[in-house]
């Protein structure tokens, strides 16, 4: 005997703890298995890309710290990037080197919490997360102290960055590069092998490798399925030609190889933090760059590898003070787009995990 | 996964969990013991300096969500004076960007002080007189080396230990 069941919709939030934000998934079900998913966004939908017109270069860097506000640096790279390219303005070497560390730190302490958040997904009620926000506060502290602000860096300017790095900055960063390893092989401890979480992760949600190609994802989740992409590697920006570092792949595409992915990339950017401290030059920290830049008619595309994928700014420029248009590629929205094909005909507790593995930022996804 | 082994992960996770509790709290009383913010703290008030100010308006200018608003005017001597200058702390972002545009580096300033609340939001918004230094407010580093060298050097968690392990 079959029992019959009739599909019925439900919403997960706009408001839910699961959804990182405000993130409305409309959900069809078949008792407990998913059959149809529809994100709905636009709940946190500020016009960042349309305020940024009325406003003067400068003035948009603190907007673009409100877009993925857990990576804040990262979001301040690609953006002061895409104009320096369009006014051609030179970076002193040692702007780009502590450029390339707190992008670095920022990818640590952006892949915390999503490793963190993931595992509160899967029902761990914030005990992983506890300590991953352990090592996540002491990035946190250290942006504090070069920029002053915690959470909206505000840090980097065209032509280099606003302050140079304090005296106390480099000992502090030296130990935390130094150890760092060991409380990534503490969470490994504590995750890795851990029978419910494999039972969780495992197999979940697998991305195969043409429809992650197919629907443009980038970043961890590109990895995951099995494809060595990386913006740092094919399309060097700054001085990362100067490192030595691998891109982490993973074969499966599932959940776990996610989860796999994020922690080897720690790995990595501890390599490169290395690597960045030893070769630091002394010098100048910015350029001189005319407070009312007027960039030449143009355009500009600048992109880099931020913790959720490729992260790209496109300006248009009327030789005016102000950007003609400014448009985001924002990764988590397009990884975002994958979201439906992985889910369907996963049960629902599935699908929240399966959403918590993407790692989306609600403020990059609707800007 | 075989019968036999199930279960490792989970003890392996809970020795570090088992670990962790034979170690000293790290947490902070924090009304009674405070830790120190950054020198560079970008705190939540704005100094103005009445003697410094050449009333040139960069500052509100530079502001990206305009929460500066001031009006000058030429005094007998022919010199731009400040009329009034408002600023909404509601409105703030505290990005320190006009600290940054002020051409003669020391007629505005960020705070030190991180804590600022009031009970309504008309107050939130300061003038004039109300914006100057006083002794309840103390100048951030921010864009101020030498007032930076002054501050109390913060306290950072890579550098608080905790009995060699695990803290270290």
């Amino acid at each position: 005997m079959t029992l019959k069941t009739e599909p019925f919709v439900i919403n997960l939030g706009p408001v839910h703890p699961s959804t990182h934000g405000v993130f409305r998934l409309r959900a069809t079900l078949d008792g407990e298995v998913v059959m149809d998913i529809e994100p709905i966004i636009g709940y946190l939908h500020r016009g960042i890309e349309k305020i940024a017109e009325g406003r003067n270069y400068k003035q948009d860097i603190p907007l673009t710290d409100r877009l993925d506000y857990v990576a804040s640096m990262s979001n301040n790279l690609p953006y002061v990037m895409a104009v320096e390219k369009l006014a051609e303005i030179a970076v002193p070497e040692r702007a780009e080197y502590i450029r390339i560390i707190m992008a670095e730190m920022q990818r640590i302490a952006s892949h915390l919490l999503a490793v963190g958040s993931l595992a509160n997904d899967l029902g761990t009620f914030f005990t992983p997360f506890q300590y991953m926000f352990r090592e996540r506060e002491k990035i946190v502290d250290l942006f504090e102290m070069v920029c002053g602000q915690r959470l909206l860096y505000n840090y980097m300017r065209f032509g280099g960055v606003s302050h140079d790095i304090p005296d106390e900055f480099i000992p502090a960063l030296c130990k935390l590069v130094s150890t760092m390893p060991g409380f990534i092989d503490e969470y490994d401890q504590l995750l890795a092998e851990n029978e419910i979480l494999l039972a969780r992760l495992k197999g979940v949600g697998i991305l195969p490798k043409e429809l992650a190609i197919n629907s443009s994802v980038s970043g961890p989740m590109l990895r995951a399925s099995g494809v060595e992409w990386d913006i740092r590697k094919v399309d060097s920006y700054s001085v990362y030609d100067r490192f030595n570092f691998d891109i982490p792949t993973e074969v499966i595409g599932d959940c776990y190889d996610r989860y796999r992915v994020r922690i080897q990339e720690m790995r990595q950017s501890v390599r490169i933090l290395e690597q960045a401290i030893e070769q630091l030059p002394p010098g100048e920290v910015l350029a001189k760059v005319s407070p009312r830049l007027k960039p030449p008619v143009g355009e500009a595309y600048a992109h880099i590898e931020a913790p959720k994928g490729e992260l790209g700014f496109y300006l248009v420029s009327d030789n005016s003070e102000k950007p003609y248009r400014l448009h985001i590629r924002a990764p988590s929205l397009i990884n975002l787009t994958a979201l439906r094909e992985m889910v369907i005909g996963w049960k629902l507790a599935d699908a929240i995990v399966i959403f918590g593995s993407i790692d989306i930022c609600l403020g990059e996804v609707d800007r | 996964m075989g019968f036999r082994r199930y279960g490792n992960g989970i003890a392996k996770g809970m020795a570090l969990t088992f670990k962790h509790l034979f170690r000293k709290p790290i947490t902070t009383q924090y009304p009674e013991e405070r830790l120190n913010v950054s020198r560079r703290t970008r705190g939540t008030q704005i100094i103005w300096n009445r003697d410094t100010c050449i009333a040139c308006s960069a500052c509100a200018r530079a502001c990206p969500i305009g929460c500066i608003d001031m009006s000058t005017s030429r005094g007998e001597d022919k010199k731009l004076k400040v009329d009034n200058i408002t600023i909404d702390f509601g409105l703030c972002i505290f990005c320190g960007l006009c600290v940054e545009a002020c051409p003669v580096g020391n007629a505005i300033f960020l705070s030190y002080n991180w804590e600022y609340a009031e009970y309504q939001r008309s107050k939130l918004v300061l003038s004039n007189d109300e914006l100057l230094y006083s002794n309840t407010k103390q100048v951030s580093g921010y864009y101020h080396p030498d007032v930076e060298k002054t501050l109390p050097e913060q306290t950072l968690l890579v550098n608080r230990t905790n009995r060699g392990k695990p803290w270290d």
